[in-house]
């Protein structure tokens, strides 16, 4: 066991790693954009960005401890990052206000449908025992 | 402090981009919290409820869409990262991956082809005019595809936007409650059917259940992308040829 007091200069010194991760992420969006622009691949950058770092991380046969701890806090707060386009989206409210009802009942009726099918045709699909490997990661 | 002082005050205040972003920090961990409180109950989605409170202040203070994003942009900046980020997910779980890559494929065809179709002929149906339909098709993809596509098939790309985050919110809020009824339990295959049929927003609900959840909600995020570029225009001249 470390002290409380070691675990406080331990948590101090990897606060300094944090920069170094973040400017990966960047710059690896940086260089997915770079390359969309240069050859007109009809991909987000930031896709691209995804696979070089996949790349790295299978180059480098393990996942630093900043970069999944960056990571996870950028994923498990994923839902903020959608805020800003979201109250974009009562902006165009008057757009849909005559068809509201029929928007609507698409959107239900399709959700319904594509979540029901697609998460039954996973299942039946998987190999079995696919659990005890979702067990074994966890 | 004088009236004088009080109104200079808060003009300093709305025209800071800092308010903006603290707004929605604020309102997205208040969201959080009654979240929590309800025992995560996913209709009362974060996201929605972070949506809500920002436009009820928006609304009773006349603020512009314009100015509250000058401040919020630096959030929606961090998409990019994030996106960038779920490579480490995605190494973590290779594994399981690889062994359902059958299925993947499988999954990804059909409910590709349901998400569009099923809007497309439900929309038809009840007597929507083209541009209307032809902007829902894409809906299921990300905002960036799906708006591209909309543009290229001739749709409105903005109406898109509003359907397509509407989509992901609407799967952000149901998609749990349709797994639970329909039986679905393993959480790769709960994950992929979020992300497939309703992209980035629920693919943020996935991670919030389980990583493995919020990794297959990734991978069918940036699939079902590709899967509708490809789809969409080719159902459109399908329908066209049969009327």
């Amino acid at each position: 066991m470390r002290s409380a007091s070691e675990n406080t200069t331990l948590a101090w010194q990897e606060g300094g790693r944090t920069l170094f991760t973040i400017f990966v992420l960047i710059t690896l969006q940086l260089i997915g954009e770079s390359i969309v622009q240069v050859s007109g691949l009809p991909v987000p950058g930031a896709i691209i960005g995804l696979i070089l770092l996949y790349a790295i991380l299978a180059w480098r046969g393990e996942i630093p401890d900043e970069m999944s701890r960056t990571s996870s806090f950028l994923l498990q707060n994923l839902g903020v990052l959608f805020v800003p386009a979201g109250v974009g989206v009562i902006a165009y409210l008057p757009m849909i206000a005559t068809e509201w009802w029929i928007i609507l009942l698409v959107l239900l009726v399709s959700v319904i449908a594509t979540v029901a099918i697609t998460g039954l045709v996973m299942t039946w699909l998987s190999p079995r025992g696919i659990e005890a490997v979702e067990a074994a990661a966890r | 402090m004088s009236a004088d002082k009080l109104v200079n005050g808060l003009e300093f205040l709305a025209a800071t981009p800092l308010l903006w972003l603290s707004l929605t920090l604020g309102a997205y961990l208040a969201a959080v919290a009654i979240n929590e409180r309800c025992n995560k109950m996913p209709l009362l989605n974060p996201t929605l409820l972070a949506i809500c409170f920002v436009v009820v202040v928006l609304a009773t203070t006349g603020t512009s869409y314009k100015r509250y994003f000058d401040g919020a942009q630096f959030v929606h900046f961090l998409l990019g990262p994030a996106i960038v980020a779920m490579a480490v997910p995605l190494y973590r779980h290779t594994e399981i991956i690889r062994r359902s890559a059958g299925a993947l494929l499988g999954a990804l065809g059909i409910g590709s082809v349901t998400a569009i179709l099923s809007s497309v002929l439900v929309a038809r149906s009840l007597g929507s005019d083209r541009e209307l339909w032809l902007s829902m098709a894409p809906k299921s993809a990300t905002a960036a595809i799906s708006m591209a596509i909309s543009g290229q098939i001739g749709g409105i790309p903005a109406l898109t936007a509003v359907l397509t985050i509407s989509t992901g919110i609407a799967g952000a809020c149901l998609a749990s409650y349709v797994l639970r009824l329909v039986g679905v339990k393993e959480w790769h295959a709960r994950g992929f059917a979020m992300g497939l049929s309703s992209h980035g927003i629920a693919t943020a609900r996935a991670f919030q259940e389980n990583e493995v959840a919020g990794t297959f909600a990734g991978l069918a995020m940036a699939l079902n992308g590709i899967a509708t570029a490809a789809l969409v225009p080719l159902i459109v001249k399908l329908l066209d040829r049969v009327g």
